[in-house]
């Protein structure tokens, strides 16, 4: 792999069945409220991330819930004045639904994940809270061994360390960064803002003092880090990058590349964020690309060989040529 | 769901956890309001219901209170309904929302808000909120992986069409999942090729087309001790087990020199460096060789120079 930052694929949307949606919070409402024994209508509105219209809607049928047999009896009561919520009677209903195998297997390998993360020093917690809730999810949570989650670490975990704790104290970095696109290896201070892990891979998030932009640092790049003794200081403009929308943003600066693919060079179109790919049968491609920095593209295509061509640009075809052939007389 | 239909369900949930014995049909038809007067349109409507609660995780279950009932009736134990009692210390319930958020847009993104609610119902007061300076996710944009996911849970065989790395057809596999494995970003199922007969590891992105169950929930056995880390780690890695010898361009090929096991001046040619570096599979690394141009120049093996200057060739063709 030549590199490049890490292709994001659409997200799927999270898949909470909308006809169960409101009598799975009407079942969480009543035990939510016993186990804090009062708690006001605007913090339970936002703890359940509804309207305190709706909120007042859900508290009223709950209410409402009338037996007619044998004798007819209202087995819940519960009050909202004063904009406190107190729930009186909740007859057998005052704990929350066990998990499902879904919610449990969601939460235990996500903590197993993070306490893989290098530079997270809540491990002790994590392994705390693993163990509490694979009691307290019995068998549901079983399955969810059949699911793991390994982060690629390799040769970051000092830096990650590092990098966490010149975030807590506020500290301008010193990077000596790798650049695989360009097979360079750069000096820059950054003033970092956070760690993300996507992808399997921990990057440093921060204000690069040379670019005068954020920037993302993959970890496994940083060639050597400093913390240095000023303090940093991020822009007010810096905006952190939305990690849902995905890492890569192209840029109107950027090169548009077309290339066809063999069926050996598929790989291209799973690594790299293709913004078009047309299937051209047996298993060829043509794939089209953006990139900041066409050095990239020449990388590429050398390795490619005849399993990859540059359609256009024509002048970066050209060039790709004569590296070709540049190295190619190295072996004469 | 029609606010009427959530007002029954709601009843009969209430209903049956507060009775603490079974209630045959017609008790339930008659204690809970909603229904329809027929008791065929009742029995159909409540049918559907009880799948419904089912589907929500909620356990229903058919017996009888005393041997001498005629009609078997329906309960929901207290004891299997309700989440054993969970406290969590402040750093717990942080960690907790932390974990959370991993999946946040990807495919278990409703089951862990869905949890997170739940405990919160117990009285965890566990916030969606960030660790200062830290932001993990797992993404889960291969369509197989929902599928993949659900067959491992309800141990069913799958049936898919994978595309092997470089092969130009695809091939339709047979096998029994035992588990989803995400390594440095990237999904893969394990399990049994039940045409080959033999332990396989696939990547999720090289399926294409849809995962479809080739047989019922609960047919499948993971035999004991399988580990499907190991499983995926030893598919992943392979030994490098032999050394080539490169020239590497001083003021370059810097992708080189960090996987290096040794680099020193070449006598023989000033400017350069010779640089012993690990590979295992001469394609993969040929490709990779190739891609540092006129920057670096495979001295041997001989095998892995032929790569590198067919690689190059090939641009040129």
């Amino acid at each position: 792999m030549t590199s490049t930052e890490p292709k994001q694929r659409p997200a799927a949307p999270p898949r909470v069945a909308p006809a169960t949606d409101r009598l799975q919070r009407l079942l969480a409402l009543v035990p939510y409220v016993v186990s804090r024994k009062v708690v006001g209508l605007a913090d339970t509105a936002a703890a359940f991330g509804i309207s305190e219209r709706e909120l007042v809607d859900d508290l009223n049928m709950l209410w409402c819930v009338e037996l007619r047999s044998p004798d007819p009896y209202c087995p819940i009561d519960l009050s909202y004045e004063g904009g406190e919520i107190v729930v009186s009677e909740a007859e057998s209903f005052d704990r929350p639904l066990r998990l499902g195998v879904d919610e449990a297997s969601a939460l235990l390998v996500a903590l197993r994940m993070l306490a893989e993360l290098p530079s997270l020093e809540e491990r002790s917690a994590l392994y705390r809270t693993i163990a509490k809730l694979e009691a307290a999810a019995g068998s549901a949570g079983e399955v969810s061994a059949q699911v793991a989650v390994q982060l690629d670490d390799r040769g970051t975990r000092t830096a990650a360390a590092q990098a966490r704790d010149a975030i807590e104290r506020g500290r301008r970095l010193h990077l000596s960064y790798y650049v695989p696109d360009r097979d360079e290896a750069t000096e820059r201070d950054v003033d970092p803002m956070r760690l993300l892990v996507v992808e399997g891979r921990t990057y440093l998030e921060g204000w690069c003092l040379r670019a005068e932009a954020v920037r993302l640092f993959r970890l496994d790049r940083v060639l050597d880090l400093a913390v240095l003794d000023e303090p940093a200081s991020v822009p007010a403009q810096a905006e952190p990058r939305d990690v849902d929308q995905g890492l890569f943003r192209p840029s109107a600066d950027d090169v548009e590349v077309e290339l066809e693919l063999s069926a050996a060079g598929r790989w291209v179109a799973e690594y790299y964020p293709c913004e078009r790919v047309t299937d051209l049968g047996d298993g060829r491609l043509q794939v089209r690309l953006r990139t900041p920095d066409t050095r990239l593209v020449r990388r590429l295509a050398l390795r490619l060989g005849e399993d990859g061509r540059v359609i256009s640009p024509a002048d970066l075809a050209a060039e790709i040529r004569e590296d070709a052939a540049a190295a190619l007389a190295q072996y004469a | 769901m029609s606010r009427r239909k959530t007002e029954r369900l709601l009843s009969l949930v209430v209903c049956l956890l507060s009775a603490g014995k079974y209630l045959t049909a017609s008790q339930i038809r008659d204690a809970v309001p909603g229904y329809p007067e027929s008791f065929d349109a009742f029995k159909r409507m409540f049918e559907r219901d009880k799948d419904e609660l089912r589907e929500l995780g909620i356990p229903l279950e058919t017996g009888v209170s005393a041997a001498t009932d005629a009609e078997p009736g329906y309960r929901i134990p207290r004891q299997a309904y309700g989440l054993p009692e969970i406290r969590l210390e402040p750093d717990e319930a942080a960690v907790l929302g932390l974990a959370a958020r991993v999946w946040r847009r990807a495919e278990l993104a409703g089951a862990a808000a869905g949890a997170l609610l739940k405990l919160r119902a117990a009285g965890i007061d566990a916030e969606e909120t960030t660790q200062p300076g830290i932001e993990p996710r797992l993404q889960t944009g291969e369509a197989a992986f929902g599928p993949l996911w659900e067959a491992v849970r309800d141990r069913r065989p799958v049936s898919f069409s994978h595309r092997a790395a470089g092969r130009s057809a695809s091939q339709q596999r047979r096998l029994e999942p035992w588990g989803v494995v995400n390594r440095h970003g990237r999904w893969y199922v394990a399990g049994l090729d039940t045409d080959r007969g033999e332990t396989r590891v696939f990547r999720l992105s090289r399926i294409d087309g849809p995962v479809t169950f080739s047989g019922p929930a609960g047919t499948i056995t993971v035999p004991p001790g399988t580990d499907v880390r190991t499983l995926v780690r030893e598919w992943d890695n392979e030994p490098q087990a032999r050394t080539a010898v490169l020239q590497v361009r001083q003021g370059g090929g810097y992708g080189l020199r960090r996987g290096a096991s040794a680099v020193r001046a070449d006598p023989q040619r000033p400017g350069w460096d010779l640089v012993e570096v690990p590979f295992s599979d001469v394609g993969w690394h040929s490709e990779h060789l190739a891609s540092f141009g006129a920057d670096a120049v495979v001295i041997e093996p001989a095998d892995l120079r032929d790569a590198v200057m067919g690689r190059l060739k090939g641009v040129l063709a």
